[in-house]
């Protein structure tokens, strides 16, 4: 690594002044992405900034008809929580499936939503019960945040606060895993709200995506079935060493599939 | 800048350069060799430490992160205080042969013991799925997974004592 200077600022607005004065400085959280990338020299900040100091990013609340996530909060935190477990079952084995136990020990949800890494799991989520992604400005719908391969609508300067889930009757998470990095080779979330279906896929394309014909069929029946004859287009998926594009496509249908068993069960 | 926590229960300050990782620092500083590196692209879990009690992977961890923090190496592991005894995962691993080389050891065990203490009932798949972030070249996981097991068992009997 090359060396940088390290900031641990107490309060999110000298955070954001920080992160807007020193160019090219970047914010850490759990480090899961980060630390490896400037292990590996590809990248090299002048700056880190820490955000491990800041008051009130970490913690689960429960809002009655939302429940609120920390940017902080670690996935283990999340896994765990019997409040999550109770209210977003879902969310609650999402976590359980990151990464390695060493992983969910650091890792942050409001890192990984940040960074949208195309395989990672909680932007399905995320997606898939249309939370709303609380940061120092402003609040941003799930469906205006997330633009493609790592990128969001954050602004320069912005940084996450938190993640608002509206309590779904049910939901459920699938995914298929890369055997060595545990990332979703493909990864389904499906959650049924009274007024109907969110479908969001992970590790298929380049970058999360809503299936609105699985939607539809899940509104009028939820349940496996109503799925299975459902197939996504190619086009766009992505091909590489793991998996070709037809076989991702081929997987979102399995994964969907056991998603809603998963939710129903 | 300079950091302070508890290292294996005594209170210790460094001096450190804030790009300095974890297992550097207890390797190359502090001279805890147990803590081994492996892979350092937090893969292989050998340098797994326990950051304020949870497991992480030390090569992953920048060391600005321990200040005010609490650090458990494979080096502060012990059975009964004053005992002089192995602590019982340690046991479990020597009695059903839950090593071969011993390079991914220090991780394994630190590993395992934070899953024990997480869930005192402990299955079979529970140990696999809680394995994953560790990996054995000598490719002996059956008796690291028996060994897990067993280790669980007994901290959770000395824990009932």
């Amino acid at each position: 690594m090359k060396p940088f200077a390290y900031h641990q600022p107490n309060q999110i607005p000298d955070a954001a002044r920080l992160l807007t004065s020193i160019e090219d400085s970047k914010l850490v959280a759990g480090g899961m992405t980060l630390i490896p990338t400037l292990k590996q020299r590809l990248a090299n900040p002048p700056a880190l900034i820490d955000l491990s100091k800041l008051g009130n990013l970490k913690g689960i609340t429960d809002d009655g008809a939302t429940i609120t996530i920390g940017a902080m909060t670690p996935h283990a935190v999340v896994a765990a929580s019997k409040l999550v477990q109770t209210k977003l079952p879902g969310l609650a084995a999402l976590a359980s499936m990151i990464g390695d136990p060493a992983v969910r020990s650091r890792g942050t949800i409001g890192g990984s939503v940040a960074n949208n890494d195309p395989a990672a799991d909680y932007p399905a989520g995320v997606l898939g019960l249309g939370a709303t992604i609380v940061t120092s400005t402003r609040e941003i719908a799930a469906d205006k945040f997330f633009l493609g391969l790592f990128e969001t609508a954050l602004e320069p300067g912005e940084i996450i606060a938190a993640m608002r889930f509206p309590v779904p009757l049910k939901a459920g998470y699938a995914k298929f895993k890369a055997p060595a990095s545990r990332y979703a080779l493909v990864g389904v979330f499906v959650a049924k709200f009274a007024d109907g279906v969110r479908v969001a896929v992970t590790g298929a394309g380049p970058g999360v995506f809503r299936v609105p014909p699985m939607e539809a069929a899940l509104s009028e029946n939820f349940d496996p079935s109503a799925v299975a004859a459902i197939k996504i287009d190619n086009d766009g998926l992505t091909s590489d060493i793991h998996a070709e594009a037809d076989y991702r496509a081929h997987l979102v249908t399995v994964m969907a599939k056991r998603a809603v068993d998963a939710a129903l069960s | 800048m300079q950091i302070s926590f508890t290292l294996n229960g005594r209170p210790t300050t460094v001096e450190v350069e804030p790009a300095t990782l974890v297992a550097e620092l207890l390797r190359e500083q502090l001279n805890l060799t147990g803590t081994h590196i492996g892979c350092d692209t937090s893969q292989c879990g050998a340098c797994v430490v326990h950051l304020n009690g949870l497991p992480v992977k030390s090569c992953t961890l920048l060391a600005p992160a321990l200040d005010g923090a609490t650090l458990l190496t494979i080096e502060g592991l012990q059975g009964a205080p004053g005992s002089n005894q192995m602590h019982p995962m340690q046991e479990a691993f020597r009695e059903h042969h839950g090593l071969q080389c011993g390079f991914c050891t220090p991780g394994m065990l630190m590993t395992a013991i934070a899953l024990a203490a997480e869930k005192p009932d402990l299955t079979e798949a529970d140990v696999r799925h809680g394995l994953e972030g560790n990996i054995c070249r000598c490719t002996g996981y059956q008796n690291i997974v028996v060994s897990v097991m067993a280790g669980a068992a007994a901290m959770t009997a000395a824990k009932g004592e």
